[in-house]
């Protein structure tokens, strides 16, 4: 099954081939430098997300919520209207920017601490009440901003500077699951976990994201997309190294795939 | 007609425009919540419980984001989880109106009215140098002309704006007129986050993290705030001209505190009484002027004593200051405040 | 046949993730350092497919694919 969709996606890219350019950076992706480390999943999630409002051709219509963390100057490379909520509270401004802006295409960008620590309330009431809305979930497995603590999402033995021994089960309980927690809510329309690994990875993350912003464009409820993302600077590894880990670790305990949808 | 000061609370918003509404339940204010769900729906506007006041607060935020008249009301406990909210609102210059029915605390406290929050509100209780504007009713009809220019305030400033009651003048039942607000003209806001059709890209947001950039931002928002003080001061003076001793004293209080006065006044006793409205910016100058005449101040509070601070700062010496206060929920009454307007009458 | 143009190699921040998404090995680490003192990827010239899967891994985006 693989092979063939690969195939097909390669006929849509050649069929693409007459214009010169197969591959370009999506307009409504700033033109300027990021600041994320060598190898950060975060500037591919930027550009996917960039690339999924160029194609519905929503760019003037949509609206988003920067997070506090290693995102927060998202708006610095996003052109399109931002604002930036407190840590963890993304969801609750997202609802009230949708619901007085119901024409409006809202999304949220987070990190594993803002949504799965601090934020849990508002992302677990916002699925709940089926906000018709879009969460960006990046699960890296730390917190970059602040210099690489242990997150909700670092995984049993993770060393972090919080966890300098590696996360223990007794001292700072398990990795989170929270796209399977969200699952159980009628709210919740389509969650789908994906990753920034690899290209192909990166293609089905590119899928689901528009899947994700389609289920909202057509007003079915809350989307959200959550992608295992690399972070070398505080996994301690090269980025090639850091991309592998997501394959063979990260993954396992985070399976890849559609969790639910409609 | 007869209204409880919640409900005139959220008639006031509604008469304003108020177009969302995000509230939790707590004691003494649950009445403005059930007002608001009923009306916003009457109304077309958006209402939603949200799972705790943080929650409701930054909804507020998004929705003021989003350029529409946006409030939440909640009482000590619940007014505590919103600061950090109310902080990057200002720090984002966005408008809304919060209110505070006060109860008794520190802690859960009690259900009883207080008025403990003083310092909260007018010194700041979130992070970082901002100031929010505070109006203090005295009376439910005064809860809906607050309300109604409170949001006029916080759009003007794009400023939040907060109405600090408390649990006695939220649940007590009181005559109320509907003034008609036909045709008012609602602010326009091109600031608001709508989407860039037309227009570039712009975002809204509190981090300043350039070089400097901060301290040019909080310049501002600095500026903003005289501006303020120079322009929204109210305040009510009664019988101060010629008043031996002045009672300062806001909301409920500063209705027990009259009565207390016109007991003094029938003992022959020169009783005045000065009643802040704007908590901040605070009546300095009203005070400053009358303290060189004035022989003492009593200041009256349902609290250990916090604006006395504002009183003694704006006396600056000139004239002693004395407090009367009831805490955790104690109601003062006239007699008491008469009692010991008489007794710092026999001291000079 | 297809090639790939890396936009501004002062960009380049030596991830790498390029070269091992590569399916046929075409890029290369530059001998010379851009203005971070990385060496960055370099297309090596060679049979492209254009199948862009090196643009797609690329964080920083500076990757363009031409046919």
């Amino acid at each position: 099954m693989k092979k063939k969709r690969l195939k097909k996606i390669k006929n849509t890219a050649i069929r693409k081939a007459e214009e010169v350019l197969a591959f370009s950076r999506p307009k409504s992706l700033r033109d300027v430098e990021l600041h994320y480390c060598a190898g950060c999943g975060h500037s591919i999630v930027h550009r996917l997300i960039c690339e999924t409002i160029d194609e519905f051709g929503i760019r003037e219509r949509v609206i988003g919520v920067a997070p506090v963390g290693c995102a927060v100057i998202a708006y610095d490379y996003w052109d399109f209207d931002v604002t930036e909520a407190a840590h963890g509270r993304t969801p609750a401004v997202a609802t009230g920017i949708k619901r007085v802006l119901p024409g409006n295409i809202v999304f949220t960008y987070q990190g594993d601490g803002d949504l799965a620590a601090i934020g849990t309330a508002e992302i677990i009431h916002a699925a709940n009440r089926g906000e018709n809305i879009t969460v960006i979930f990046v699960n890296n497995g730390v917190y970059g901003m602040t210099g690489g603590q242990m997150a909700p999402t670092t995984l049993a033995g993770q060393k972090t500077v919080t966890t300098l021994e590696g996360r223990t089960i007794r001292n700072d309980g398990y990795p989170i699951k929270i796209l399977e927690m969200l699952s159980v809510l009628p709210g919740a329309k389509y969650l789908e976990r994906v990753s920034v690994h690899s290209a192909q990875e990166i293609l089905r993350a590119k899928r689901a994201i528009s899947k994700a912003f389609k289920t909202q464009i057509d007003n079915k409820g809350f989307s959200i997309v959550e992608v295992l993302s690399m972070c070398p600077t505080y996994w301690g590894m090269t980025s090639i190294q850091s991309a592998d880990r997501i394959k063979n670790e990260v993954s396992t305990f985070y399976p890849i795939g559609v969790i639910k949808s409609y | 007609m007869l209204m409880c000061g919640n409900d005139a609370c959220g008639e006031g918003a509604i008469l304003a425009g108020c177009a969302f509404y995000a509230g939790y339940p707590i004691t003494p204010q649950n009445e403005l919540t059930a007002y608001m769900a009923k009306r916003m729906g009457e109304t077309g506007g958006v209402f939603i419980q949200a799972e705790s006041e943080l929650a409701a607060i930054n909804m507020v935020f998004g929705a003021s984001v989003a350029g529409v008249r946006a409030m939440t009301s909640s009482s000590s406990p619940g007014i505590s989880l919103k600061q950090e909210g109310i902080s990057y609102l200002a720090g984002c210059e966005l408008p809304c109106v919060i209110v505070n029915m006060q109860r008794g605390g520190p802690g859960l406290g009690n259900i009883a009215p207080a008025q403990g929050d003083y310092f909260q509100a007018v010194k700041g209780g979130g992070h970082g140098d901002y100031k929010i504007i505070v109006l203090a009713p005295a009376s439910a009809q005064e809860l809906m002309d607050y309300t109604y220019i409170a949001f006029d305030l916080a759009d003007k400033y794009r400023n939040p704006v907060m109405i600090l009651g408390d649990g006695l003048l939220g649940q007590m039942m009181e005559p109320i007129q509907i003034k008609s607000v036909e045709g008012r003209p609602l602010v326009d806001k091109p600031w608001a986050l709508t989407g860039c059709k037309g227009r570039q890209a712009r975002f809204i947001r509190s981090l300043f993290l350039g070089d400097g950039a901060l301290e040019e931002h909080n310049k501002k928002l600095q500026e903003k705030f005289n501006n303020i003080k120079k322009n929204e001061i109210r305040a009510e003076t009664l019988n101060i001209k010629d008043a031996d001793i002045i009672l300062v004293a806001y909301g409920s209080v500063a209705r027990i505190a009259r009565a207390g006065m016109e007991l003094g006044r029938a003992k022959g006793l020169k009783v005045g009484l000065i009643r802040p409205i704007t908590l901040w910016p605070f009546p300095e100058k009203t005070i400053a002027d009358i303290s060189g005449k004035a022989k003492k101040f009593l200041v009256v509070e349902m609290s250990a004593g916090q604006m006395v601070e504002d009183v003694m700062l704006a006396v600056k010496g000139r004239a002693e200051v004395d407090f009367y206060g009831r805490m955790g929920g104690g109601i003062p009454t006239e007699e008491e405040i008469l009692k010991k307007i008489e007794a710092l009458v026999k001291q000079s | 046949m297809a090639k790939i143009k890396i936009k501004n190699k002062d960009r380049c921040k030596g991830c790498y993730l390029c070269i091992v998404n590569c399916p046929n090995n075409l890029i290369k680490i530059s001998d010379q350092l851009n203005i971070k003192g990385v060496k960055p990827a370099v297309f090596s010239g060679g049979k492209c497919s254009g199948c862009t899967m090196c643009a797609l891994s690329c964080p920083e985006c500076i990757i363009e694919v031409y046919r």
